[in-house]
């Protein structure tokens, strides 16, 4: 087919933030998970784990704790003092409240999620009622002095179990009194060092279990207030618990990275005495585990390594298969990295600042696997920082490289670069329009003459640039029925004559731009888009779907286009749809109109429409094998899916000409060296 | 344990090769190299490839309406490639020859079967009337005729061995649901024709075979999906009449209910053997796969499913497996560790020393000697063995079993007969090793044979009871009295066999084998035949008090400038010792002392018996392992080559024995005080060389960071190529 120079592109510093809370939504299979630079994701269990939605972090809104409540209303309260209600229609904050008793360590909702319990540095246990629109105070519980680190809701709502230094207290909701005050360290004899008590979870049993910084896992009668069994399940702190809908199953994270499952079961076969067991351990992260979330069929654990770790427990799965397998994640299922094609440049995103590169080059060529000598070395042209402590959303270069664009949750930022020989100046285009904000994409139209925002309730906002460095509003794209969901993902035709627009409700709608028109919505299809492209020469839109589905529609004739159904008949090979990572960015070959490039983060592919689909007893990774063959032999080895895992973790992939590949990698170990050293541990033999 | 590991694709295949009964390759040959193989697929074409590099270096075919009917295979000796095709023409040809054509042809009297190539041999032609020529006497009159031996009967299977010096061929052959197996040795030109035990409702489908210790052992896949294993001794007297064979069920192919449906077999080794097969549960769709199986537990130890379908076809060389899986032919390479419960638990030994017998049933031994014993009653001597009065006592006791009572019955009959036909009798009762208390049966026919010596003192049976120490994985419990008599005729190369090969000798023993090995004298073991594979690749054999020099360089290391690093660090000190020393006793004594260093012992135990020893000849014991100890440190891996040769921690635990127990007299005596002070100097400038290596491992650390930091640029330009 032929044969690519591949810039392999490793300077890419992103480092993701460690994973500080976790909160599992059973009724709608939603996970929100907080990091520690304040930002909340959200994965969709059942659109095969995709991060569906990212609420950008603020540097004075760190989150310690994420409660789902009032059915699928999202709040966090951190460090800063405030209660935060998240807008997940509009991917930002909606409503703030302060607590009013300093940093707050902990939070937790009631089991109907009528109620929030908040637990603050001086000591205070407040209560808050979730009403529409916002929290209402309620009232304070019994102080005593020391921080409440963890706090935990009796199913029936009377009682309230709260985890301090040394300490465990029971409050009486409907008094506010201290009901029962277990010292956690009155078993040991002359222990100098003070026991945190990390996490708290109340059973329906009237158990408490605890875990601490002495790495036991406790379980308390608490109206009696006598230890019933311990568990020591590590030497270095005991971080996190959940425990099943059930209460049958607990897991607990350690800061040496180690969670382990415990199981109530019966003593013997067939016993109705049931105790607490140790049974599974597992090593999934390298540091603290700082969050666990227990679902119905998984141990959910995240990390200071910034991994998501989802392990399905093999007795609760119905089919051994594919769907019960081990799910990490480490980067973002969205793209960070942007390439302006023609002037050959990178653009990354990072939390807060922007970083320009100019690419190297060579003027060699050489043979499959050869590493070329450099001419000119990739080149750090500007780092952009944004000010104030929002993070950015999303940020964009143009194909020609001279304008830059980036969005935080309020502020829309526009620049002009101009070129001089080696240097670059960098000017701030003055009066932007003032938008719907924030935007969640951007996109230049190919020619560079205009910017696509993507902003809430489904709108696109058009914005015409001009010479030498300004831009006004052109037009306001909206979808024909109005929709609460904001835009995350955009696609311009290469003519500059159609837009097609996803939002949150994963409806796709496609514009023209000739008449500023709705044109047409494709076909409903219940999964989430992971990526989308417009042909250029075609005008067909390609689709990739959460559940690894690929669609091709035509948009000049509004349907599926005869190859998409023939893909839909034969069905795609069983190796592809169990790929464990969603395809993030679509491109194409203009000079090979059959070529769609597409990528995720441990492959890249070309489709090449002109050959037939692999059926199951192929293989799909057939490249060595081809390689191996001679070129008589191969024809009949071919087939549509050619697959390059050469290169791995990939964050980006794009077509800079006919056969010039940029693939920018992001190495696990360049994030290991990053982070701070783990706790450390003995190692058998060393 | 046995375990598959990852496979590569070798070749596509062609239509004709794909999946299904009928299809599949001719066969599959080693090539002239290792990691070479030879294709012969069943048109026209012969292919060569080169198995890691996944790439064929050669390929030939015959003209057109040609067809090869003979795999083709490689003539180690000359690198020359010999094939068959339409039956009768044989082609021979070489690696730079391009055109079938043009090579050497003749053509034959007769029909080709087959053609068997043997690693240090000439190739061996199988004629399909059962005629065996070897190439080179074909070669000198190709029209000569061909005898045919077995009249209306077809071959269905042949394999070629080679046993000593001698080239054995064996074929199997059916006629009316008979099948026959012919074994035809080709120096002497012996024939022997065995029948197959008959098998009700069931018909071998597929064979194997492989020697050992002049043993055939013929595993017999039948269509009812067992192995059966028969034993074929290669050395017969009975030439005249037809034998047959009986046969023992080694395997059953079932998986928890379901049937492995094989299809082809190998042997991997004397514990397993793997099966390529479908795999048919009741009620649900038949899966192929390849499995191991543990034939000692009788167990699956691992499998792997081909979804894409086989042809039903299996090869294994050099640790791989080859079979077409789908449209390709697939390699799947794959580990095969003995299996013991030791390993299971994670105890297992030393992987020098022997394999300890899998299990022995003690009460059917006890009863086994309660039938052989009262027969030799006067001279039981193993009444001074403490071990054994405790069984005796349960014998008073225990019942006679009806199975093992024809056993121990023969052996009482043979009691009185002569010498010759006793010898014979107890071949023909090991040859029928199908007994579940196999070991047991071992153990009396052993004990009846040194009853025997010891009641005839001129009666020693040397080469038998070698014999049967080298084949069956014996221990020294089984047969206490066996090295009691050893040691009393001296026999140094039993003794020396059964420390190799026991496990659990007792140190008194061991002590025994030593004074033995230490007092005989050098000219006497010159005369006898001494195992010199443990010092053969160390000590001239031919033995001149000329330095001995080995001269092992391991990829691109110099020897030369391994003796600079020596001399820089400490010039003196290590090549003082290395200078002009040579060996203080003869090969033979050196290889029967290694077998002493070499078993296990008990400090405490021995330590009592070592103190014994003559002055003189722990002298001679101590200068040994101070030779030996040099000689290890020589390379840098501290280990002397070859096989059963002693590590170094054996050698320097019995230098520090033999120390502790001679202390004074080492201190006293004055041609030791010089060669303690050697040791010393040597010892000394050992620990400062390996000081010093220690100083240096960081900075080696370093280099070797810095080496991998340099492998991941932020940045390069690669070329990708996409088919």
């Amino acid at each position: 087919m032929g044969e690519f120079e591949v810039h392999r592109v490793r300077f890419f510093g992103l480092v993701p933030a460690g994973v500080r809370c976790l909160a599992w939504q059973p009724r709608s299979a939603r996970l929100a998970l907080a990091r520690t630079d304040g930002t909340v994701e959200i994965y969709n269990f059942a659109a095969n784990y995709f991060q569906e939605k990212v609420i950008p972090g603020h540097d004075a809104r760190s989150v310690e704790a994420l409660c789902w409540a009032g059915g699928y209303r999202l709040f966090g309260a951190g460090l800063s003092g405030i209660i935060t209600e998240y807008d997940l229609a509009r991917l930002s904050t909606s409503c703030s409240v302060d607590g009013g008793g300093g940093p707050i360590w902990s939070m937790a909702a009631n089991g109907s999620g009528t109620r929030l319990v908040i637990g603050c540095e001086d000591g205070s246990i407040k209560l808050f009622q979730v009403v529409p629109g916002g929290i209402q105070f309620e009232r304070n519980l019994d102080r005593r002095k020391g921080r409440i680190l963890c706090l935990a809701w009796h199913p029936s709502e009377s009682h309230i179990a709260a985890g301090s230094i040394d300490i465990l207290r029971v409050l009486d909701v409907s008094s506010g009194q201290t009901v029962q005050q277990i010292m956690v360290n009155y078993h040991v004899q002359k222990v100098q060092r003070e026991c945190v008590v990390w996490s708290i979870v109340f059973l329906a049993s009237s158990t408490i279990v605890t875990s601490d910084s002495f790495g036991r896992v406790q379980f308390w009668d608490w109206q009696r207030g006598t230890l019933v069994e311990s568990h020591t399940v590590s030497t270095s702190s005991a971080l996190s618990l959940a425990v099943s809908e059930k209460e049958d199953s607990i897991v607990v994270g350690t800061s040496t990275g180690a969670t382990y499952q415990l199981q109530l079961l019966p003593v013997r076969v067939g016993s109705l005495e049931k105790r607490w067991v140790r049974t599974k351990p597992f090593q999934h992260h390298t540091h603290d585990v700082r969050a666990v979330a227990h679902s119905g069929t998984a141990l959910i654990s995240g990390g200071l390594d910034a991994q998501l770790v989802i392990r399905s427990l093999m007795e609760k799965v119905q089919k051994k298969g594919y769907e019960a397998a081990l799910r990490k994640f480490t980067f973002p299922h969205r793209r960070l990295v942007s390439c302006a094609r023609k002037a050959r440049l990178l653009l990354f995103q990072f939390t807060q600042h922007l970083e320009l590169w100019r690419l190297g080059s060579t003027d060699k060529t050489g043979k499959d696997g050869e590493v070329l000598p450099l001419r000119r070395m990739p080149e750090h042209l500007v780092q952009l920082k944004s000010k104030g402590p929002e993070h950015i959303y999303c940020s964009c270069v143009s194909p020609c490289g001279s304008w830059i664009a980036y969005s935080t949750a309020s502020r829309f930022h526009l620049y002009r670069v101009h070129y001089e020989g080696d240097s670059v100046s960098i000017a701030k285009v003055p009066k932007v329009p003032k938008l719907l904000l924030p935007a969640y994409q951007l996109q230049f139209a190919t020619d560079s003459s205009s910017l696509f925002v993507a902003s809430a309730r489904g709108s696109v906002h058009i914005l015409q640039l001009l010479e030498p460095g300004g831009c006004k509003h052109l037009h306001t794209l909206r979808p024909p029925s109005e929709t609460p969901e904001a835009v995350y993902l955009l696609a311009v035709s290469a003519d500059g004559h159609w837009v097609a627009a996803v939002g949150g409700d994963w409806a796709i709608h496609i514009y023209s731009l000739k008449c500023f028109k709705h044109h047409c919505t494709v076909p409903n299809y219940s999964c989430a888009v992971t990526a989308l492209a417009i042909h250029p020469i075609t005008n067909n839109l390609v689709i990739a779907y959460a559940d690894q589905q690929l669609f091709e529609f035509s948009i000049p004739e509004q349907q599926y286009t005869a190859w998409s159904r023939t893909v839909q008949n034969c069905g795609l090979h069983r190796l592809w749809l169990e790929r464990d990572t969603h395809i993030t960015h679509i491109t194409f070959n203009p000079k090979n109109p059959s070529h769609i490039l597409l990528h995720d983060v441990y492959m890249f592919c070309v489709l090449d429409k002109s050959l037939p689909l692999p059926d199951n007893s192929a293989l799909l990774l057939n490249q060595s094998t081809l390689k191996q063959l001679p070129e008589t032999a191969r024809k009949r080895q071919l087939h549509a899916f050619k697959i390059c895992k050469k290169f791995q973790p990939l964050l980006f992939v794009d077509l800079l000409d006919e056969n010039c590949l940029v693939m920018v990698e992001r190495p696990i170990m360049d994030i290991k060296t990053q982070l701070p050293l783990p706790v450390q541990q003995k190692k058998f033999g060393t | 344990m046995a375990a598959l590991c990852e496979s590569f694709t070798l070749c596509g295949l062609g239509p004709g090769a794909g999946v299904g009964l009928g299809g599949g390759l001719l066969a599959l040959e080693p090539g002239p190299e290792p990691d070479h193989v030879l294709l012969t697929d069943r048109g026209r074409t012969a292919t060569l490839f080169k198995v890691s590099d996944q790439k064929p270096l050669g390929c030939w075919s015959v003209k057109h309406r040609q067809i090869i009917t003979c795999p083709v295979v490689c003539n180690f000796e000359t690198h020359e490639y010999v094939a068959v095709h339409d039956d009768k023409v044989l082609r021979i040809w070489k690696n730079q020859d391009i055109n079938l054509d043009k090579v050497f042809k003749a053509t034959l009297s007769a029909d080709v079967y087959r053609i068997h190539s043997l690693p240090n041999g000439g190739p061996v032609v199988l004629f399909k009337g059962g005629g065996v020529r070897t190439l080179d006497v074909l070669l000198e009159a190709p029209q000569q005729e061909i005898e045919n031996i077995i009249s209306d009967e077809v071959i269905k299977w042949s394999e070629a061995f080679i046993e000593g010096q001698q080239h054995i061929l064996m074929f199997a052959t059916e006629k009316d649901g008979d099948f026959f197996v012919y074994v035809q040795k080709l120096k002497t030109n012996s024939l022997h024709k065995y029948q197959l035990e008959q098998q009700e409702l069931s018909k071998p489908t597929s064979f194997t075979a492989y020697i050992k210790n002049q043993m055939i052992t013929l595993l017999c896949l039948y269509s009812n999906y067992s192995v059966y294993k028969v034993l074929i001794p290669l050395q017969q007297n009975t030439e005249d009449e037809q034998q047959t064979l009986p046969k023992s069920l080694l395997l059953n192919l079932s998986v928890s209910g379901s049937v492995l449906k094989a299809t082809s077999f190998v042997v991997l080794d004397k514990d397993h053997v793997a099966v390529l097969g479908s795999l048919a549960a009741s009620g649900e769709e038949s899966k192929e796969c390849l499995t191991i199986w543990n034939t000692k537990f009788q167990t699956l130890q691992t499998s792997k499913e081909l979804p894409l379908g086989t042809s039903g076809q299996l090869w294994c060389y050099e640790e791989k497996f080859f079979f077409t899986h789908g449209k390709v032919l697939t390699v799947m390479m794959y580990k095969c560790e003995t299996s013991s419960l030791a390993a299971a638990v994670g105890k297992l030994k030393d992987s020098q020393t022997p394999d300890v017998s899998s299990f022995v049933d003690w009460n059917t031994l006890g009863n086994e000697e309660l039938v052989a014993s009262p027969q030799s009653q006067p001279s039981v001597a193993l009444k001074s063995e403490s071990k054994m009065t405790l069984r005796s006592k349960r014998n008073t006791v225990a019942k006679v079993q009806p199975d093992t009572l024809s056993v121990g019955q023969r052996l009482i009959k043979l009691k009185d007969v002569s010498t010759t036909v006793f010898e014979e009798e107890l071949r023909q009762l090991m040859s029928k090793a199908q007994m579940p208390d196999f070991q047991a049966t071992i153990g009396c026919v052993i004990t009846a044979l040194v009853n025997r010596c010891k009641t005839n003192p001129k009666y020693y049976p040397q080469n038998l009871l070698l014999q049967i120490v080298q084949t069956r994985d014996l221990s020294y419990s089984l047969c206490p009295d066996l090295m009691a008599v050893a040691l009393e005729k001296k026999d140094v190369h039993l003794l020396q066999i059964c420390l190799q090969r026991f496990p659990d000798i007792p140190e008194e023993i061991i002590y025994a084998c030593l004074q033995v090995f230490l007092s005989i004298s050098e000219a006497c073991l010159q005369r006898t035949d001494v195992n010199l594979e443990s010092i053969s690749s160390y000590i001239d054999t031919e033995f001149d008090d000329k330095e001995v020099k080995t001269e092992v360089v391991e990829n691109g290391f110099n020897a030369e400038l391994e003796q600079d690093i020596c001399d820089s660090k400490s010039p003196e000190e290590t090549r003082v010792p290395g200078d002009g020393e040579s060996c203080p006793v003869g090969p033979q004594k050196a290889a029967l002392l290694n077998a002493v260093l070499s078993s296990a012992y008990s400090e405490t135990f021995i330590l009592p018996h070592l103190k014994n020893l003559p002055a003189q000849q722990a002298v001679l014991f101590l200068r040994y392992l101070y030779y030996l100890h040099v000689k290890c440190s020589e390379k840098i891996d501290t280990t002397l080559p070859g096989k059963h040769s002693p590590a170094i921690n054996q050698i320097v635990d019995w230098m520090c024995l033999l120390l502790d127990a001679h202390f004074t007299v080492m201190v006293m005596l004055p041609e030791a005080r010089e060669l303690l002070s050697k040791l010393h100097k040597f010892v000394r400038a050992q620990v400062r060389f390996y000081s010093e290596l220690n100083k240096i491992e960081g900075s080696l650390q370093e280099l070797q960071r810095l080496n991998h930091q340099k492998d991941c640029q932020t940045y390069s330009i690669e070329v990708l190529e996409l088919i």
